[in-house]
């Protein structure tokens, strides 16, 4: 009898093999290279954006004193919460009261440059506690923007000159400036806050949940569960799948057409906005939503079916519940998406100057995305920082959404 | 070919297929089969992979036309009552004819909920009370009540492949039906858990008709009293199981039972 050699103890065997582990090792090589790299690259950017943005979340300040016990200006704290609070302020010449204590105290050159809306932040402070008006008190008002620029060593010798010298006397500084998050799009960037732009967004983005969601899931289930497969379902799914990968921007100019010919006064309404970003997260959603119902396995329909369940409830009480995290992975890749999205809003007048934010979903409002895009079109150096700071709102934005949705993925998630 | 009733005493018919035939398009998968099935005794289909069984199975609830392009021909009675016709409701059949399939598929949810489902969504129960009573008592009845009272709340799909089958079967139970299909439910289990199951089988008989397909002569041999051959679509023989294993009229079912194909 021959000697039999196993095939798996020879020379060329043993090579094979070092080969193959050669191979394992160059392919997780690479995997943790990529990772790696995706993680420094994300690092850089989170970094230079943060360092970048802190400084939009800071505004240059001068303290200015303000004895009102001399200037005169009453307030009787019941008025002080009327909605008029403001304009009897006004009236009673809080904007000269303000201009006065300033040329006294920081001199005329460093008057001037007090900014324009400063007396707004001392009408606040009134309203908010009338009983200032009973003694004297100092107040940090925004510069102008020539001032700020001087601050930062930028713009004319004079305007850097004079605020070193406020500088050196401890009555010019860069604050921390919490109304950022309060206010709304202004010509001056000491003047701005992102709030309008927020509140744009998060109502555009309502809009767009409360229509893609409930669309998207229904035809999906619908396609899924109940359609037929045949020639017109297969052309549905097509127009679907194209639908998801058309530029946005053809979807502005949809939205353009169809929505504001329809309703020609709701130019730059978040409701506008809304209904064109959910045209273009319903594919999304569609597309996804299919691929996680097609997931849930057979055997729960049958198991449902088989005691009687009606296909209605079969699709309510199983199919939809156990696709439903699937179905959230796609709608925050949509979602995001829409969040993130310009051009389709430019189509519909979103890009316009908002100076107040929207009082609802038909006032004109403006998006984050498209704050960022005006600001970085701005040429004063203020806007630099403020833009990065809206950045930082958007991607915290993004980040509050998504971690949201995956909290509710997660709660949803079953095993089978 | 005949099809051999052999000498069996008469027995009240709880289903009755008379001449039934199902097409999956153009392909007949089953052929003119006419079957009693009683209440009293456990009927076991047995017959080579791919002849037909579990379809002709699956047309006993309807379970069938979950398939678009499935046809059926010939007439299925409940009670005398055809189940194809179009005043039947599928939804009250299914609650009649309840099924287990081969593969447990509880639901994702906890033990409690797989059992109450049915009787949630067909109003069996009023209040929690009459609820809780009937979840014990399909547990109790499938066994399993000593080994999941005190968890009641756990995941249904966490139990063991056994207890998982044991609850699929309490599950039909709940909804109270008149028959239950099982579709080759100890396929995907070990043997302790299939003598489990077939000792379950052995309980339930007699309180509901029980039809059983089954890849496993032991298994037919054991826990049922009729046994129906199938040979490419056509039910060869039918009668007493004893018969069909000891004394098969037919060469083929004789050919099959010892092995000669299948």
């Amino acid at each position: 009898m021959s000697e039999r050699i196993a095939p798996t103890r020879t020379p060329e065997f043993e090579a094979r093999l070092k080969k193959r582990y050669a191979s394992e090792r160059r392919f997780r090589a690479l995997g943790l290279g990529a990772i790696v790299f995706s993680v420094a690259v994300l690092v850089f950017l989170l970094g230079t954006m943060t360092f970048n943005g802190i400084g939009g979340f800071q505004r240059v300040e001068m303290e200015v004193p303000i004895d009102f016990t001399e200037a005169g200006i009453a307030a009787d704290p019941a008025a002080m919460e009327q909605p008029g609070a403001l304009a009897s302020l006004e009236a009673q010449g809080l904007r000269d009261v303000v201009q006065y204590f300033a040329e006294e105290e920081l001199g005329e050159a460093a008057a001037e440059e007090l900014g324009a809306q400063a007396w707004r932040d001392v009408a606040t402070a009134i309203i908010a506690d009338p009983a200032v008006l009973q003694r004297s008190e100092s107040f940090w008002l925004p510069a102008s923007a020539n001032l700020a620029s001087g601050y930062e060593g930028e713009g004319s010798p004079e305007m850097q000159a004079l605020a070193a010298g406020l500088y050196e006397e401890g009555r010019l500084a860069k604050n921390f400036d919490p109304g950022f998050l309060g206010r709304s799009d202004a010509t001056n960037p000491q003047q701005v806050g992102i709030w309008g732009a927020l509140k744009g967004s998060l109502l555009t983005m309502v809009v767009t949940l409360l229509l893609a969601f409930p669309i998207g899931v229904l035809a999906a289930l619908y396609l899924e569960e109940y359609a037929p497969k045949n020639r017109w379902t297969d052309l549905i799914e097509l127009s679907i799948n194209n639908l998801a990968a058309v530029p946005s921007i053809i979807f502005g100019l949809l939205g353009l057409a169809v929505f504001l010919t329809l309703f020609p006064n709701l130019r730059s309404a978040p409701l506008i906005g809304g209904m064109t970003l959910a045209l273009m997260t319903m594919p999304v959603i569609v597309i996804a939503g299919r691929n996680a119902i097609k997931a849930v396995p057979p055997s729960i329909r049958d198991g449902a079916l088989a005691i009687g369940a009606s296909p209605v409830q079969v699709v309510f009480h199983h199919v939809l519940p156990l696709a439903l995290p699937g179905i959230l992975t796609g709608t925050i890749i949509g979602m995001a998406r829409a969040l993130g999205e310009t051009a389709p809003l430019l189509m519909i007048g979103m890009r316009a100057f908002v100076a107040t934010p929207p009082d609802g979903f038909t006032s004109p409002a403006t998006v984050l995305p498209m704050q960022i895009f005006l600001w970085s079109d701005e040429i004063d150096r203020g806007f630099v920082e403020r833009t990065s700071a809206a950045i930082i709102v958007l991607l915290l934005f993004l980040l509050v959404m998504n971690g949201l949705a995956i909290y509710l993925r997660n709660k949803f998630e079953k095993t089978w | 070919m005949t099809v051999v009733h052999d000498n069996l005493e008469k027995t009240e018919a709880k289903m009755r297929a008379e001449a039934v035939s199902v097409f999956y398009g153009d392909k007949k998968a089953i052929d003119e089969v006419s079957i009693d099935i009683p209440t009293e005794y456990v009927t076991a289909f047995i017959g080579p992979s791919g002849c037909g069984k579990s379809t002709f199975l699956r047309t006993l609830n309807r379970m069938n036309d979950t398939i678009p392009t499935a046809r059926v021909e010939g007439s299925i009675q409940l009670d005398g009552e055809d189940i194809y016709a179009s005043g039947m409701d599928v939804v009250q059949l299914r609650a009649r004819v309840g099924m287990v399939f081969q593969k447990p598929n509880p639901f994702p949810k906890s033990i409690y909920d797989n059992i109450a489902y049915g009787p949630k969504i067909h109003g069996l129960a009023e209040g929690k009370d009459e609820l809780d009573a009937i979840v014990e008592k399909s547990l109790r009845r499938a066994g399993l009540w000593e080994e999941v009272k005190e968890r009641l709340q756990d995941s249904g799909t966490a139990l063991s492949g056994g207890q998982q089958q044991r609850l699929c079967i309490a599950r039909a139970i709940a909804v109270d039906p008149e028959v239950i299909l099982m579709d080759e439910p100890c396929s995907a289990l070990d043997p302790i858990a299939t003598a489990k199951i077939e000792e379950l089988i052995a309980e339930l008989n007699g309180r509901y008709a029980i039809v059983i397909v089954t890849h496993s002569m032991q298994q037919a041999a054991r826990v049922s009293q009729r046994t129906a051959f199938f040979h490419l679509g056509k039910m060869v023989e039918y009668g007493r199981t004893s018969d069909i294993f000891t004394n098969p009229h037919e060469q083929r079912t004789q050919d099959y039972i010892t092995g000669r194909y299948g």
